[in-house]
């Protein structure tokens, strides 16, 4: 215990990695130490030891292990992705620390006083704007979820990831804030004949997506603020894109310039990658909207139910197309459907929390979700997807996920 | 100044009216819309200079509009892709566990066996430019020169057999270069399933079999 609380109190350690590891290491010991010293009657008469100190920075227990996930282990340092825990979540909001990670070059460390954000093309007044300039701007703070749009890519294949965290993991939801970014646009005064905004990042491969202009005008963030504090590193500090709906890769991290075009610039992203190949050899092109899709996290692959009787089937539903509608839940692998309870304020361009109480007899059952939104869209099951699209295409998968309960209690994917 | 702050005031009170109206009046849900347009602009940021908008912009369309000057051929690219890109791409592009096959599967789009490369699958020269000078080598992005970035294009498009060993590519040639899958890209189809399926009579609420 005097161990932990020196170390709560040190603010200036070297590093924060080497704090953090520390940290652990060293509340680790207060644990084991508790448990050794025959603490862990709470009840005891023995006398109570006072708990920890207060500390500058809070982190979870140290009982709390879920964790992102390298879904590519093996790639260069720094590239590739890693996912969300989503079976370990609660509600609708991600924690910043567990939102999924896709770097293309790894995570930049922005100093913000000296990070700029340049506004030229086809506008009357290029601008340069400072941090404190940004801040200045009315801001807003609303709740989006981002989603790579490789999300469960493996699905179509015909290959079922074994979790929630493997086959959906690439999702995240936070509460954003910054400014509209239609309102540094105006600030910069558009040129007739714009169409698009080249929106580039400050990583070291210098990631770059363009975006009509009528979507930038429309519902886009230039974002610093993610679940109450600036936005984190790996989400693109000391500012990124936040573009409701749509794919991930289009929410530029660390943008630092924005090039107001009259066409897109066609970079690799969407010229030749996060392009859908069809069955006929033809590609789809900009595949923005990410489409309403559901996930039961809980019961759900990789975890075990103690035997019959009363459980919660939860999930996160989400689309980019529309506001979520209803979502469905099936245990007998979609012969029957029943609605169910969304998680009020359902917002639009948001996860959705839905949970519906479920009384488990004991018998198989293959759980699932189908997730509708107002336009009507209902989210399709992966036969429908590949009668569609084939087997080539890697990207917006988002066919309805099933998860088989044996006997046994033990849930696999179905 | 007193207009400047004038402006700020009023746009504080659109927003907060707004808010209201939000919370008062629309179903829940209705995440504060955006605050008022600006009636005009409120004179933050400091006017970019040519010369660091020059500096800062390394954007490439494919008309070729953003290319810098700089040339080079396929004969030149071959050392520097040796030096610079064999070691995660495979000595001929075929590509390995750290990067991306690049050459080859002309053709292959529509088989079992599609093998999208910069050959068979990039609609645009310029943007396997743009993407070698900003993103490549992956280990020091923006390292290699404009001549080299020219030369080692030329070599994978050589390689994919799109243009001669001899070819000067530039940025008047570079542009000209026709990717053999220029026009294999359809607008975005979607929605293309799941439009219809809601009404097949399943979706009503039902005992679950399982309760």
């Amino acid at each position: 215990m005097e161990n932990k609380s020196k170390d709560h109190g040190k603010e200036n350690a070297s590093s924060a990695s080497s704090q953090g590891r520390r940290r652990f290491l060293a509340a680790t010991t207060a644990i084991a130490a508790t448990v050794a010293g025959g603490l862990t009657d709470l009840w005891g008469d023995e006398g109570r030891e006072p708990g920890a100190p207060m500390r500058p920075y809070g982190d979870r227990s140290p009982f709390e292990k879920p964790a992102r996930k390298n879904s590519r282990p093996g790639m260069p340092a720094g590239t590739g992705s890693t996912l969300t825990p989503l079976e370990n979540l609660y509600g609708i909001i991600t924690p910043s620390a567990l939102h999924f990670e896709r770097h293309h070059s790894g995570v930049p460390m922005i100093d913000p006083d000296k990070h700029e954000l340049l506004i030229h093309g086809l506008v009357e007044r290029p601008l340069v704007f400072k941090m404190e300039e940004l801040l200045r701007f009315p801001s807003v703070s609303r709740i989006h979820f981002l989603e790579c749009s490789g999300n469960g890519a493996g699905e179509y294949l015909g290959d079922p990831a074994a979790t929630p965290q493997q086959t959906a993991g690439l999702l995240s939801c936070s509460e954003w804030t910054g400014v509209p970014l239609s309102t540094l646009l105006r600030e910069a005064g558009i040129k007739p004949g714009a169409k698009w905004v080249l929106a580039e990042g400050g990583d070291a491969s210098r990631n770059a997506r363009s975006i009509p202009l009528k979507k930038a005008m429309d519902d886009v963030l230039v974002a610093y603020g993610q679940n109450g504090e600036a936005v984190r590193p790996e989400q693109g500090y000391p500012i990124r894109l936040v573009v409701p709906g749509w794919e991930g890769n289009i929410n530029v991290k660390w943008v630092h310039r924005l090039h107001v075009l009259d066409q897109p610039a066609m970079t690799r992203d969407e010229a030749a990658d996060y392009d859908d190949l069809l069955a006929n050899g033809k590609s789809y092109r900009f595949s923005f909207v990410m489409e309403a899709k559901s996930i039961v996290t809980r019961p759900a692959g990789g975890q075990h139910l103690d035997g019959p009787g009363p459980y919660e089937i939860s999930g996160l539903a989400w689309s980019g197309r529309a506001r979520v509608a209803a979502v469905e839940i099936s245990t007998d692998a979609g012969k029957n459907w029943r609605k169910a309870e969304l998680q009020q304020p359902v917002f639009k361009n948001a996860v959705v929390r839905f949970r519906l109480p479920w009384n488990w007899d004991g018998n198989d059952a293959v759980i699932g979700s189908r997730c509708i939104d107002e336009s009507g869209y209902v989210q399709p099951t992966h036969e429908q997807i590949v009668a569609a699209r084939g087997t080539h295409a890697r990207f917006h998968y988002n066919g309805i996920k099933w998860w088989r309960l044996q006997k046994g209690g033990e849930l696999t994917h179905a | 100044m007193h207009r400047k702050l004038s402006w700020v005031l009023c746009i504080a009170a659109c927003a907060s009216l707004h808010a209201q109206t939000n919370s008062g009046g629309l179903p829940f849900g209705t995440q504060g819309k955006q605050v008022k347009p600006a009636p005009k602009p409120a004179g933050l940021g400091r006017p970019a200079s040519a010369e660091e908008m020059k500096q800062r912009d390394i954007t490439t369309l494919p008309s070729g509009a953003g290319l810098p000057d700089g040339k080079g051929t396929a004969a030149q690219g071959e050392g520097v892709y040796r030096d610079k890109c064999a070691a995660c791409h495979g000595p001929n592009g075929e590509g390995n566990a750290q990067g991306t096959q690049l050459v080859g599967g002309i053709g292959s789009l529509a088989t079992d066996n599609p093998i999208k490369t910069i050959g068979s699958y990039w609609p645009y020269a310029t943007s396997v430019w743009d993407y070698i000078h900003r993103a490549m080598p992956s280990d020091r992005p923006g390292s290699l020169s404009a001549d080299d970035t020219y030369a080692v294009t030329a070599f994978l498009l050589n390689r994919n057999k799109i243009i001669q060993a001899d070819e000067v590519m530039n940025r008047k040639s570079l542009p000209k270069v026709h990717m053999p899958n220029q026009d294999g890209f359809v607008p975005d189809a979607r929605p293309d399933i799941g439009k219809n399926a809601h009404s097949s009579g399943n979706s009503k609420e039902r005992k679950s079999s399982a309760r």
